[in-house]
């Protein structure tokens, strides 16, 4: 008897119980982390005070997977997704998402409308963006005492900022910022990119720094290059760089200059079992002052312009998130939207050359 | 091992010169391993010895990743008492990927042991047919890249049923991946053909008159193997089990490609520690493991002696 | 074969059974036909214990191999949803100009594939061949949406004048047959042109080639770095009394078990340009402040994190061969005059061999296919091929690219596997 029910125990702590589909409560799949923890500090909880719905965060390591898998075997367990640009352009050209009507977008404060309101390419047919990050130079001050490096043009100068460059390896942000920092202006990167004499341009800017440079994959290695002073200035996530300078006192600063924006979007995935709270909850988390709120909990900015007014500090209750937000007006103003469009087209190509170029002398 | 007496003044200077070597191989082997332990107690976030740390500074030490290594992911980490316990039992991510790892180590380790030893008594008996052929087919997981099985596995486990297609039976009925079922299935995979390596030369050595003396003596073949086969080879046994739950309880890459968010291991844990969210805490669990390891490897030693003392073989 | 009988069968040869000249058993059967029997129960015993694993590794490791290796050359992701077209093509051999009824199958499954969301699918595939053409599909599909008139081909040219590019009709071609070897030709840094020949792809695109043979060649550095330190260490812990050689073969199983993600870490630490290695040099002098090494994030750090992580699989075979070593054939040897060399030159090292050739086998194998370290301190000119496979499987998706690779590193693993098993027998494989 004992040994049966000490075998059951084992079987429902292996397999685990199968959550039914019901109406009303609805989960919230994310990828989790510090960005799972703000999310549902500055939506899920207050949704959940305001309407009285249960709504339950998910944790997940590759969402857009998941939902295709859900998707696919008609046994969909989360009604809401957060998922990367690439991933909008896929699931929505496949067919795996819902889409959204705008119309049920509330309008800012002033009575703009959601469509003017949000930053190009944050409203999709089948998605709204959650918030805005950005791949961007970060330096140690340490490193330059007399003159900060304030442009994409002084990351390539390697004479007058010495020392070595950390740089993300993959040809997307790569090839982009090699452009900027060649001269070209914010707004006719991708143009240039589509034609193969802007990619060689690409290429022959980064062989200029080749040498100097260190290569890092995943998004925690650049601020532990810089820690390390491996490297004096390198390519980062901007909310890893801001929680080494505001939680770990770490002597880090932002060059602005030639940012590369990308967001993060919900989505319903087809078919969802609470489809209409799954939009309700959309719109709610779509609001101005809530999207503000994020800001309070993780250095991600608002998609929607008129909420970077009403930005406050951070959640230490000291710091002003303004100036580390990527979405601040004066630190947008020569930043890249980057164009999924553009990388479905051309990753495998690019990365191939990219891989080339790095494996060659 | 002394140099021998006719050894020629050259010869003794090359053997001290040899055994100086070998010292220093051993500390490339275990240098690594040591430097991580003082690590563990940094005070930053980084994977490097400050100037505090290097000089002595109290205050560059710290026991914070240890502690992290409950309070991560933890609900309300500055309970007390009984509830900070179960919420750190609970929802500790190390913690439940501590627990996944053994669930998935102990239930593979098992699977592998009994199918692998069953397999390795049927090899080394002399009537066993396409020896050689069926041998180099149950130990390809080891030699195939782990990259290229963990890639098969992926796709395979997303819908274990698609081959039923192609005789014309339902092709859906359900997914391997992303469940414990599915990691547990791919970890014995990885771990059989450590079983059948270690228990088939454990055989090589036993002598198959015994299992005839037994059976002369009226035993069946089931008491024949309990009573005789098993406690002769059973240090066999044991060490491939104890490889089979290593490599298990080591394994990334088949967890990367197979495993859900539920099914999050240690390795798995760490794997996000050095590269998504740098945190030493990935060195306090590595000391813990060192600690655990030395424990096994001291069982494996003291099994090794006790198979000795049965066997009648004295140590040299 | 008399240990092939079954103890439980009875034998005996009567006196009776020698008259019609056949050997009998006690109960009158010919023994010939007894001891036949007996085998082929006990091949059959022998045959079933085996059985279970067998079918369970065939299920579990062989079926999805074979079935990842069929996406190598099967991708139905145009032909499955553009049926019409691939019929025309099918009709009309390569140089045939696309007709009225080409352009008409073409709009009829491009609205298809727009309505049933499946243009992405197509669009991915053809992209697969001519770069930027995913968007082509996509962004016509949705207009086609919206309702298309004939005459087709001035419509889809009106939608976007790429629609008459012959690379592009040539890759469709190409597509529209499920089976096909364009994802083995761009593993080896091919292409089909338009006309259906095979080139070299462009030079800055080639990549594949180069990296199989970084792959091979590292490997072969490791396997070798390997064996020159691992043999010293193994002949020691082989000819020490077993109770200290135990102590000292802890040191070798201690990093053997300790998590491959920690051992990289630490690797990290102690080689980067601020590290441990390059500090204690700097204090002792060797080098100056400026001129710290560059160890990691290149081919040197893969090969020393490498070398370290696999060692252990290289002593521990030549350990279990070593102990087996009678020293009496070394005294042998010296005692009829060789020198300490010649003796372990022309004696010792020949009966080595077998765990040689098991730890090179284990050492070259799991090099060529490592994945986690060279990812984590390779570096630009440390990427090996495993690095390249991950990448299609996990953020290009080309999973028929990465089958494709993964065939080709299979194919060479195997190559050398059946050499090792010809030459020394997979059955002599040992651990420990």
């Amino acid at each position: 008897m004992t040994r049966r029910l000490i075998a059951g125990t084992a079987l429902a702590l292996i397999f685990g119980v199968a959550a039914q589909a019901q109406d009303g409560p609805i989960n919230i799949t994310t990828y989790g982390g510090a960005f799972g923890a703000a999310v549902n500090e500055a939506f899920v909880k207050p949704f959940t005070a305001e309407t009285g719905v249960q709504a339950t965060m998910v944790d997940n390591d590759n969402p857009p997977a998941t939902l295709k898998a859900q998707v696919e075997a008609g046994n969909i367990t989360s009604d809401v997704f957060d998922v990367e640009q690439s991933d909008v352009l896929r699931l929505c050209d496949e067919g795996l998402i819902e889409p959204i009507d705008p119309s049920i977008l509330p309008a800012a404060a002033d009575g703009t409308p959601a469509e003017d309101d949000y930053l190009p390419q944050a409203l999709h047919e089948c998605a709204t963006a959650i918030m805005v990050w950005s791949t961007v130079i970060a330096y140690n001050t340490e490193a330059f005492p007399d003159a900060a490096p304030t442009t994409v043009a002084d990351f390539f100068d390697t004479k007058t900022f010495p020392g070595k460059r950390g740089i993300i390896k993959r040809p997307k942000y790569a090839l982009e910022f090699a452009l900027l920092g060649d001269g070209v202006p914010a707004d006719e990167v991708y143009d240039v990119l589509s034609t193969p004499e802007g990619v060689d341009r690409a290429f022959a800017k980064l062989d200029s720094i080749k040498d100097q440079v260190v290569w890092w994959e995943a998004g925690a290695q650049a601020p532990q290059l810089l820690a390390d002073k491996e490297v004096s200035m390198t390519l980062a996530y901007n909310g890893r760089i801001f929680d080494a300078i505001v939680d770990e006192g770490k002597p880090f600063a932002f060059v602005w200059d030639g940012a590369n924006l990308d967001m993060d979007y919900w989505v319903v995935p087809m078919g969802a079992p609470n489809r209409d709270v799954a939009m309700q909850f959309i719109a709610f988390a779509s609001d101005p002052a809530r999207q503000a709120d994020l800001s309070k909990y993780i250095a991600y900015g608002p998609p929607r312009e008129s909420a970077s007014a009403s930005v406050g500090t951070y959640k230490d209750g000291t710091t002003e998130m303004a100036p580390y937000l990527p979405t601040t007006p004066e630190n947008a103003e020569r930043a890249v939207v980057n164009d999924a469009g553009f990388w479905a087209d051309h990753d495998t190509e690019l990365t191939e050359r990219f891989n080339s170029w790095l494996a060659g002398a | 091992m002394a140099v021998p007496t006719y050894a020629t003044p050259l010869e003794r200077i090359w053997h001290y010169a040899y055994l100086v070597i070998c010292g220093l191989i051993f500390f490339f082997l275990i240098a690594p391993i040591i430097v991580i332990i003082p690590l563990s107690f940094n005070a930053e976030p980084y994977f490097t010895f400050t100037d505090r740390m290097l000089s002595f500074d109290p205050e560059g030490y710290s026991m914070r990743w240890y502690r992290s290594l409950l309070t991560f992911g933890m609900q309300n980490p500055d309970a007390t008492g009984w509830a900070f316990w179960s919420d750190a039992w609970q929802n500790a991510n190390w913690v439940k990927a501590a627990k996944n790892s053994i669930i998935i180590g102990v239930f593979s380790t098992l699977l592998a042991t009994v199918l692998g030893t069953l397999a390795a008594l049927g090899l080394s008996r002399p009537e066993m047919p396409f020896r050689r052929a069926i041998m180099a087919i149950l130990i390809s997981p080891m030699i195939v890249p782990l990259i290229i099985t963990a890639t098969g596995m992926f796709f395979f486990y997303s819908n274990p049923c698609e081959l039923l297609g192609l005789v014309g039976l339902p092709t859906n009925c359900g997914r391997l991946a992303g469940t414990y079922l599915g990691v547990i299935l791919a970890h014995a995979t990885l771990g059989i053909p450590f079983v059948i390596i270690t228990v088939t030369a454990t055989l090589v050595g036993f002598d198959q008159s015994l299992n005839r003396a037994a059976a002369s003596l009226g035993a069946n073949p089931r008491t024949t193997f309990f009573r005789v086969t098993m406690p002769l080879i059973l240090p066999g046994v044991i060490s491939g089990a104890l490889f089979a739950f290593v490599t298990s309880f080591d394994e990334v890459v088949a967890v990367l490609f197979i495993a859900g968010p539920e099914q999050q291991t240690i390795p798995r844990q760490m794997w996000n520690g050095i590269r998504e969210q740098i945190s030493p805490a990935i060195l306090a669990v590595a000391t813990l493991l060192v600690i655990f390891s030395i424990a096994l490897l001291t069982t494996v030693e003291l099994l090794r002696r006790r198979s000795e003392r049965i066997r009648g073989v004295t140590p040299r | 074969m008399a240990n092939a009988l079954d103890p439980h069968a009875a034998i005996a040869t009567t006196a009776t059974g020698l008259t019609d000249g056949a050997l009998r058993t006690a109960d009158g059967r010919p023994l010939v036909r007894a001891l036949a029997r007996s085998q082929s129960l006990a091949r059959r015993r022998a045959f079933l214990l085996v059985l279970p694993l067998l079918a369970f590794i065939l299920i579990t490791f062989v079926v999805p191999i074979g079935q990842m290796l069929q996406r190598s050359f099967y991708n139905d992701g145009f032909s499955a949803h553009m049926p019409q077209l691939s019929q025309w093509f099918a009709d009309n051999p390569r140089g045939v100009e696309p007709d009225d009824a080409a352009w008409t199958a073409l709009a009829t499954d491009l609205q298809a594939a727009a309505e049933g969301r499946t243009i992405g699918i197509v669009g991915t595939r053809i992209n697969y061949d001519v770069p930027g053409t995913r968007s082509l599909f996509t962004s016509t599909g949705r207009q086609v949406r919206r309702g298309l008139e004939p005459p087709y081909q001035a419509a889809l040219l009106d939608i976007n004048e790429d629609w008459g590019s012959p690379q592009l009709w040539s890759a469709m071609r190409n597509a529209a047959t499920p089976l096909t070897g364009n994802f083995y030709l761009a593993a080896v840094d091919r292409s089909r042109a338009d006309d259906g020949s095979i080139v070299q792809v462009e030079e800055r695109q080639q990549v594949y080639v180069m990296l199989f043979m970084r792959t091979f060649w590292l490997s072969l550095v490791i396997t070798a770095i390997t064996f020159i330190l691992g043999f010293p260490i193994a002949h020691l812990l082989a000819t020490l009394p077993m109770r200290k050689s135990n102590l000292l073969m802890i040191l070798v199983l201690l990093p053997f078990w300790t998590s491959l993600l920690v051992r990289t870490t630490s690797w990290m630490v102690l080689l980067q340009q601020q590290g441990v290695i390059n500090d204690v040099l700097v204090w002792l002098g060797v080098i100056g402040g400026s001129q710290r090494l560059q160890m990691i994030y290149n081919q040197t750090g893969t090969i020393i994190a490498m070398t370290h992580i696999l060692l252990p699989f290289m002593i521990l075979p030549l350990y279990s061969v070593m102990r087996t070593i009678n020293p009496s054939y070394v005294r042998a040897a010296r005692s009829l005059g060789a020198t300490s060399w010649t003796a372990f030159r022309r004696v010792y090292f020949p009966q080595t061999l077998p765990g040689l050739g098991a730890g090179a086998l284990l050492v070259f194998i799991l090099a060529v296919g490592y994945y986690i370290t060279p990812a984590l301190v390779g570096g630009s000119s440390g990427q090996l091929i495993s690095n390249m496979i991950a990448m299609h499987m996990t953020d290009t998706l080309n999973w028929s690219m990465a089958a494709a690779l993964a065939a080709l590193l299979l194919g060479a693993v195997l190559l050398l596997y059946w050499v090792y098993d010809r030459m020394v027998g997979i059955d002599n494989l040992k651990l420990g």
